[in-house]
């Protein structure tokens, strides 16, 4: 039985151990910050933030640079800033602001990414950047992952609680002498690390899956801010585990017997987490339309 | 005990860029007193209350709390804000919201702390929200989390509580329940109380002080000294009539007013609502 979950060499295989470090690092850290994420509402500028990584990773190929983390963080910091400094309070124009940029930074993605294909004569850069290389990580960036991850973790460890009730209501926040929009400049930052951190691991595409997914089933299955935070980064370190368990196996799966992409099935398991945790709460969802759910509680 | 009025306002004048929506406001608060700030839509309740809380910077005239100038984020004065809206899937307990009344200001994690959860647990009580403290914020009927938002204002034990618009969107028994509590809450806890509502009647019993605002200015005093026509008439610049139905007092634009007096016209207009309200 065991012998067919866990394939011959799964726990000996250093690019294997260096997988599941890597990945169970970055779940944590896009977890805690995507908590956050979720509850602001800014999966856009998570997405934006991660799109803009496949710059910065194109760009930093181009330069070379042999570590695009360097690229994707870089990236993600000038869009955040970006961002923070067209300074749209309102929903609408901070959306269409964050899509300008978005625009932008694709763009020049489109030109990178043609100059690394053509320089490089090859179509490898771009699926890493793209799509990640959680197999082919190179031990030599994590320190600065480590590094950057602590970062991010520490901007939110700080700012939690005037966070979250910025989060909930900046009016509240600023009456109680929290600034709201420091604090939101922060939480920024802390996301342009988190996405960049991803971008290395599934993609610059897909960061936004771990960034957003387990999160999302988090806030299906617990009411507690603190236990929320918890659970996503539980999920989304057994997704990201669950999936290189999968990648390794699927090199003795058909068609080819020559592996099945990494993220992809990290992506597909996060995915299927978020639809597992649908299901028990559907009915309870409709249930508390009633006004008077809530005061009926037992 | 101290005469010093825990709110004193004198001669406010505020507003955004070169419109003025107050000047000269003046208005005080004591320990243990309720006063109402009653005007229609516009009329600058949230202004006045946001440049009290120092949310807005003034233009002119003096605000102070507890006998000296106030700061940004002053933990003397509790404030609901109007119109909170919370979505359901928000992680958050009414327990949870209430805590953060208490440090949500503070940098770092909160750990579980005995006397925090004793606190938090008493204030639930003393809004009577025990019943739904676990559930979740973003799923409360409108009464249940204005006394949540109340609890959290009062956790940090302020000296003057400023309530915009409690009563909106409440159904009649909410309401009442309410304006019940804020009333004890003041009396039990010696604090000023200041709310903002359009309407005045569901406060009437309970307010010990009336600020009527309508174009830009106030006139404060008790409900007797102020809601009368000539009093209101002279406030709004054209005549008003104060009627008196049953309980309840509707105020009403009089006579048909100049034209070119739009902006008066308007507001006092704008009282016919009361009227509505009573049908």
């Amino acid at each position: 039985m065991t012998g067919q979950l866990f394939e011959p060499g799964f726990f000996t295989n250093d690019a294997v151990q260096t997988a599941l470090l890597v990945g169970a690092v970055v779940a944590v850290i896009s977890a805690c910050v995507g908590i956050f994420t979720v509850i602001r509402s800014q999966a856009f500028t998570g997405e934006t933030l991660g799109d803009l990584g496949t710059t910065g990773g194109s760009a930093s190929y181009l330069l070379g640079v042999s570590n695009p983390l360097w690229g994707f963080a870089t990236a993600a910091l000038i869009g955040a800033g970006l961002i923070e400094l067209l300074g749209v309070r309102r929903r609408p124009d901070r959306d269409l602001a964050t899509g300008i940029v978005l625009g932008a930074g694709l763009g020049l993605a489109a030109l990178f990414l043609y100059l690394d294909t053509t320089s490089s004569s090859t179509t490898g850069v771009s699926i890493t950047i793209l799509f990640g290389s959680l197999f082919v990580f190179n031990t030599a960036t994590l320190p600065a992952l480590i590094a950057l991850g602590a970062v991010a973790l520490a901007l939110i460890a700080v700012s939690y609680r005037m966070l979250l009730l910025s989060s909930i209501s900046p009016e509240l926040a600023a009456a109680r002498g929290i600034p709201v929009r420091l604090v939101g400049a922060a939480y920024l930052v802390a996301l342009a690390l988190a996405v960049a951190l991803a971008a290395v691991t599934i993609g610059a595409v897909l960061s936004t899956a771990l960034l957003i997914g387990p999160p999302a089933t988090a806030l299906r299955l617990t009411k507690r801010p603190g236990l929320a935070m918890l659970t996503a980064a539980a999920t989304g370190v057994l997704a990201t585990w669950l999936g290189i368990l999968l990648a390794y196996d699927s090199y003795y799966w058909p068609p080819v017997q020559h592996g099945w992409p990494v993220s992809f099935l990290i992506v597909a398991v996060i995915f299927a987490f978020y639809v597992l945790a649908q299901l028990p709460v559907l009915r309870r969802r409709t249930d508390r339309r009633a006004p008077v759910a809530a005061t009926t509680n037992p | 005990m101290s005469v010093t009025p825990k709110l004193s306002v004198t001669g406010l004048q505020a507003g955004y860029g070169d419109v003025r929506v107050l000047w000269d406001v003046s208005l005080t608060a004591a320990a243990g007193e309720l006063v109402c700030i009653i005007g229609s839509n516009g009329a600058g309740k949230t202004t006045l209350l946001r440049v009290i809380l120092g949310l807005q910077p003034s233009s002119g005239g003096i605000v102070l709390v507890n006998g000296r100038p106030r700061g940004r984020g002053n933990a003397a004065i509790g404030y609901v804000p109007q119109k909170v809206l919370i979505d359901p899937d928000m992680p958050l307990r009414a327990r949870d919201l209430v805590a953060l009344g208490l440090d949500g200001q503070r940098p770092g994690i909160p750990l579980p702390s005995r006397r925090r959860r004793a606190l938090v647990e008493e204030m639930l009580s003393a809004v009577d929200a025990t019943d739904f403290a676990d559930a979740r914020v973003g799923n409360l009927s409108g009464g249940e989390l204005q006394r949540v938002l109340i609890a959290h204002a009062l956790i940090s034990r302020p000296k003057l509580l400023l309530l915009d618009e409690p009563l909106a969107n409440l159904d009649i028994r909410s309401e009442q329940e309410v304006v019940e509590l804020i009333a004890r809450i003041a009396r039990e806890q010696q604090l000023a109380v200041l709310i903002s509502a359009h309407d005045m009647n569901p406060l009437l019993q309970v307010m010990d002080r009336i600020v009527y605002l309508a174009a830009g200015r106030a006139a404060s005093g008790t409900v007797g000294e102020v809601v009368r026509s000539d009093v209101l008439s002279s406030l709004y610049g054209s005549h008003v009539d104060v009627l008196h139905v049953h309980d309840r007092v509707v105020v009403v634009a009089g006579r048909a007013t100049d034209s070119s007096d739009t902006d008066d016209g308007g507001s006092a207009q704008h009282e016919n609502l009361d009227f509505v309200r009573l049908s």
